[in-house]
């Protein structure tokens, strides 16, 4: 399991390391320097080469790249070009939001999967179990903008249950979570209606096994070789969708934070694009990107967990 | 004791079993055999109400006067592992990889019995050490992918014995497994029998495993038991001509009159492969050294992982060696590209599956004449393809044909066609006719030696089944451990062998007894 | 099984013919507006009503399912142009560091959500379909070169591989000959998934400002508009929205049928 643990973590290392390599060198790509960009149309060639020299744009390419990522390593992000304010600080603050609204519906389409997907297993050429995996199907075909569209039409404006928009900070948790409440339904309903689809899938293909053949011989009714046997097994592919479907989110998230104008980090990076903020945009993309590399970072412990046979790999 | 009365069974519209009729009393052993087809394993299927969906099953599986075709299934729930207990073929796959040995014994204790975990967990291990899996060594915490084929089998043994049933359905269950160790399971098996007075039904295509287990055989044939009885009088008086055949075919030799010419084919010196594993290296091959002469035919022998299978791959250059050499006529087997067109075209190879190998999306014409990559296509590959179709005993329309509409034996005949084709001097045959049922290795067996009479084929004939070897090869080498470790006339290696290996491997190998042939 | 095929290749046939048809022929100009005319719900002469500044909906969305599907085909063709070779190198040099690099360079370009890839290329390049068809198409790269690999690695084993090489054929040619044909209906079911998801994704970038731009009409930006109009005219919003989902669930279904139909394992009932 240690040797397992610890292939894992150099492989984390090495992701980031080329992922930030990649996001670096993209965003070098980005025509018109910050520097001019913050100067305007009308800067002076001198002010503009102090400027700069300054912000140390004239040192070569690997050299700036060495600079910035010793400098997260250290916890720096940076200051941001527009604001003036550390990068670092300003992240933190947008994953209050962010990380909320992802991990919840993450949670949430977890819960509403597990059920789906079961009963539509055991349910398999019934009514019933047709029913729940055509749901599953107008589900993933949803976009989730729109949904969510149809969420604050129904319940926002007409019902007037919930806010139609914007996030008033936790200091009011209550009305934080309010504010949350439909963003989250909006992205996970589309993703559980995905892992419901794999999971029935999985328990189907395993169910077909040698194994259950095995327990049903022991006796196990047709649900006890599914609750006890065919689950366990058919979580290992549900765990890679799981670990895939981050990056969706995370994706999903910066469109629904734009629905329901939440000051989330998909916003940020939206404005910093605008404004040509390079490093905050540098920045808060490897927060997202180091978050899917997390996530499937989890999911290969998770993987060890549950299946004895990686735990010695 | 349980009794199946007229049991027949539908599924699709095609009649599957058809008026089956069998006692299965209490201590003693009832060998069901049949070829591959014949609804072996749909009686098993069927005795334990866990036919296919939408099979249609009539007649009476009677059980303390009651029939289980008629019982519902929570009812059947309760008959399943408590009253009859059952163990596949594939030991590989027929345990929960994810759970440990332990629980899965003691899932069905908890269950049936109303035990709590401990318990039941004490009386799993009770049963463990019953099947030959003692407490130090194979604690109950081990997952199956720790264990080898044999011992997964003994798990499965000791969780279809868990709750004593008075019934135990065996369906092929040694099929998957080494001779050596195929030999110690059913000696368990047996034991199991006698000593807990349990009904034993073994259902296996071999009828020297039979032979040497059983107290009563049936005969199965198209769903139905052609023949019945005892044990003895079965084999002895033949009643049946399917009987007579199966018989015939089981041991069967093929009329052969080698010549080999020196200076010999294939010459393997001093071979040595290693395979790099998570676990350490693997020296797969150990110094190994064979000849095989000009239309000669050498056997190899030897138990899954002793190197055989990797020794047929660095001969056709496949893959390369560490250490050695390897020469077919005078020149260097190499792998890779380096290794000349002409020389590879000088070797051609069969293997076991006859469902694996040719490409499901080609037809016969271009699988036949895939070989010719080597030679380059001639302008009359066409009927060169229906030549050599007619040589193994099939029809030049057929080039036309895809694969799946031909049966095993057929598809067998196809493999030899293609490896013919090219005319090649040595043929390796791996595992070639292990898949096949005994009537069709029979005749292909016989084909075998016919081509190699025609054309002076030299033979590389690979088999874990010293019983085939025998009637196919001039030489027999044992393989073990990546050497080997004994080489003589089939005769000489059977009769008389001298290494514990070669001994093991002979007296493991089921027989029927003389004096019943 | 039938059933999903045939409503599945019904609503994915609609939106094509759609699309095709709205080449040569829509309705209405869709750049034509009729402020008069505005927020007009569905009528006979407006099938789909007018949008805030009279513009036919119908002719707006015939035009949509143009740009989403080829922005969805050409990212399905680049996915699987660049994917599919990738995931077959792997598989044959599979255990190998060639397998390794290109799996890991494949994690490294998945760990990037697909809008994140737009993102940054819009940066780059500025806001475009073709923008989006890059972006959702270099997603697509490492899903098809995963599919491709994951369904080769078992082909690999087969004993008619051995026998193609005992023939002395080389991996390139076993990849071509052998493994593609017989991966390829796997291959097709991942693309018709791929060409709705791009659908889905190609909405969204429009709908946040990062496809299509003004004038070419698409469904994602028709919601965007439709958003502010929502309370007052909610056949606005509805209509694309419908028209995403209707096609994307046709996809999807005809997808399922095509697996089931061309997959002989999944067809026996067990």
């Amino acid at each position: 399991m240690l040797r397992y643990l610890s292939r894992r973590m150099i492989v984390l290392g090495l992701s980031l390391l080329a992922a930030s390599a990649l996001i670096f060198s993209v965003t070098e790509l980005v025509p018109g320097d910050p520097a001019s960009f913050m100067l305007g149309t009308g800067a002076q060639p001198e002010t503009l080469a102090a400027l700069r020299q300054q912000m140390g744009l004239d040192r070569p390419l690997p050299l700036r790249y060495a600079a910035w990522a010793g400098a997260i390593l250290q916890g720096d992000f940076g200051t941001s070009f527009t604001y003036r304010t550390p990068v670092g600080a300003m992240i933190a603050q947008r994953l209050q939001v962010s990380l909320p609204l992802a991990l919840m519906a993450l949670a949430l389409a977890v819960a509403v999967a597990l059920p789906v997907g079961l009963y539509g297993a055991a349910r398999r050429g019934r009514a019933g179990g047709g029913l729940a995996m055509g749901a599953t199907q107008l589900g993933i075909a949803l976009p989730n903008f729109w949904f969510a569209m149809l969420l604050v039409l129904v319940f926002a404006v007409r019902l007037r249950w919930l806010p139609a928009g914007g996030f008033p900070g936790w200091s009011d948790p209550g009305a934080a979570l309010k504010s949350l409440i439909l963003p989250v339904v909006a992205l996970a309903l589309p993703q559980a209606a995905i892992l419901a689809r794999v999971l029935r899938s999985a328990l189907v293909e395993t169910q077909a096994q040698d194994y259950i053949r095995t327990a049903r011989a022991k006796g196990l009714t047709s649900g006890q070789t599914l609750r006890r046997h065919a689950l366990r097994n058919a979580l290992i592919p549900v765990l890679t969708i799981l670990g895939m479907q981050f990056s969706f989110l995370l994706a999903g998230a910066i469109i629904i934070e734009n629905v329901f104008s939440l000051p989330g980090l998909g916003r940020m990076i939206f404005q910093a694009i605008t404004q040509r903020d390079l490093i905050v945009v540098q920045s808060a993309v490897l927060v997202l990107v180091a978050a899917v590399n997390a996530v499937t970072f989890l999911v290969d412990l998770a993987y060890g967990a549950v299946d004895p046979r990686l735990r010695r790999a | 004791m349980i009794r199946l009365e007229g049991l027949s069974a539908v599924l699709g519209g095609q009649p599957v079993l058809d008026q089956v009729s069998l006692d299965l009393a209490p201590g003693s052993i009832t060998g069901l055999v049949g070829e591959s087809g014949s609804g072996k394993s749909m009686t098993a299927l069927a005795i334990m109400g866990l036919l296919p969906p939408g099979t249609r099953a009539t007649g009476r599986v009677m059980l303390d006067r009651r029939n289980l075709l008629d019982l519902p299934e929570p009812e059947m729930c309760r008959i399943r592992g408590r009253r009859i207990g059952m163990i596949f073929q594939e030991p590989m796959t027929a345990l929960n990889p994810l759970m440990p040995i332990g629980d899965q014994v003691a899932e069905a204790l908890r269950l049936h019995g109303g035990l709590d975990r401990t318990a039941a967990l004490a009386l799993a291990r009770e049963r463990l050490d019953r099947v030959g899996l003692p407490a130090p060594r194979f604690p109950l915490t081990l997952y199956p992918h720790e264990l080898s084929g044999g011992q997964r089998q003994r798990v499965a043994i000791a969780m279809a014995i868990a709750l004593r049933p008075g019934l135990l359905i065996a369906d092929e269950p040694t099929t998957a497994l080494d001779v050596t160790t195929q030999a110690r399971i059913l000696d368990l098996l047996k034991t199991l029998a006698r000593e807990d007075g349990m009904a034993l039904l073994l259902i296996t295509h071999d009828l020297a495993v039979v032979a040497g287990m059983a107290d009563r055989v049936a005969v199965m044939q198209g769903g139905r038991i052609v023949e019945s009885g005892p044990a003895e009088a079965v084999f002895r008086q033949r009643r049946h001509p399917y009987t007579r055949q199966l018989i015939a075919a089981s041991g069967y030799r093929p009329a052969r009159n080698p010549r080999p010419v020196p200076p010999p084919l294939l010459e393997v010196r001093e071979a040595v492969r290693d395979y790099r594993l998570p676990q350490g290296g693997l020296r797969a091959l150990d110094r190994v050294s064979l000849t095989v002469g000009r239309g000669e035919s050498v056997g190899l022998v030897g138990e899954s992982g002793c190197g055989k299978s990797t020794l047929a791959r660095v001969i056709l250059g496949l893959d390369p060696l560490q250490a050695g050499q390897i020469r077919l006529d005078g020149q260097d087997v190499t792998a890779g590209r380096r290794m000349p067109r002409s020389l590879r075209a000088r070797m051609q190879v069969v293997f076991q599956d006859p469902f694996g190998s040719f490409d499901p999306r080609w037809r016969v014409e271009r699988l036949l004449a895939e070989p010719f990559h080597l030679t380059g296509r001639p302008p009359d590959w066409r009927d060169r393809v229906g030549a050599a179709l007619e040589e193994v005993g099939l029809q030049p329309t057929d080039a036309r044909r895809f694969i799946h509409e031909f049966s095993g034996g057929q598809r067998q005949r196809l493999a030899i066609a293609r490896a013919l084709i090219i005319r090649p001097a040595l043929i390796v045959l791996d595992e070639a006719v292990s898949a096949l049922d005994v009537r069709v290795r029979a005749q292909v067996l016989d084909l075998l030696a016919r081509l190699q009479a025609d054309h002076g084929l030299s033979y590389l004939f690979i088999s874990h089944d010293l019983s085939v070897v025998r009637g196919m090869a001039d030489r027999v080498l044992v393989m073990q451990a990546g050497r080997i470790v004994e080489e003589g006339p089939p005769e000489q290696v059977i009769g008389a062998p001298r290494h514990p290996q070669t001994q093991a491997l002979v007296a493991a190998m089921p027989v029927i007894p003389a004096e019943w042939v | 099984m039938r059933m999903a095929l045939t409503l599945g290749g019904a609503l994915a046939g609609l939106a094509l013919a759609a699309a095709v048809l709205s080449a040569v022929w829509t309705p209405y100009d869709a750049g034509q507006m009729a402020i008069a005319d505005k927020l007009r719900p569905p009528s006979a002469a407006h099938w789909f009503g007018t949008d805030h500044f009279g513009r036919d909906i119908l002719s707006m969305a015939m035009l949509g399912a143009q740009t989403s599907m080829a922005v969805a085909l050409v990212a399905v063709v680049i996915g699987m142009g660049l994917g599919v070779p990738l995931g077959l190198l792997a598989a044959a040099r599979r255990g190998t560091w060639v397998d390794e690099i290109v799996m890991r360079g494949n994690d490294l370009v998945f760990a990037f959500p697909s809008l994140v890839i737009a993102i940054l290329i819009t940066a780059v390049r500025g806001p475009s379909a073709l923008n989006a068809m890059i972006a959702i198409g270099i997603f697509n790269i490492p899903v098809f070169a995963r599919v491709t690999r994951g369904a080769a690695l078992p082909v690999w084993v087969l004993d008619y591989i051995r026998a193609a090489r005992v023939s002395g054929k080389g991996a390139g040619l076993i990849s071509l000959q052998h493994v593609l044909p017989n991966i390829a209906g796997l291959l097709i079911v991942q693309a018709t998934i791929q060409f709705s998801l791009g659908i889905l994704a190609e909405a969204g970038l429009s709908y946040v400002g990062l496809g299509a731009q003004p004038p070419t009409p698409s469904w994602g930006r028709m919601l965007a508009e439709a958003q502010t109009m929502v309370t007052l005219a909610p056949h606005v919003a509805v209509i694309p929205g419908l028209c995403i989902l209707l096609t994307v669930l046709g996809l999807n279904l005809l997808g399922d049928g095509l697996r089931d139909a061309l997959d002989p394992r999944l067809r026996v009932p067990r």
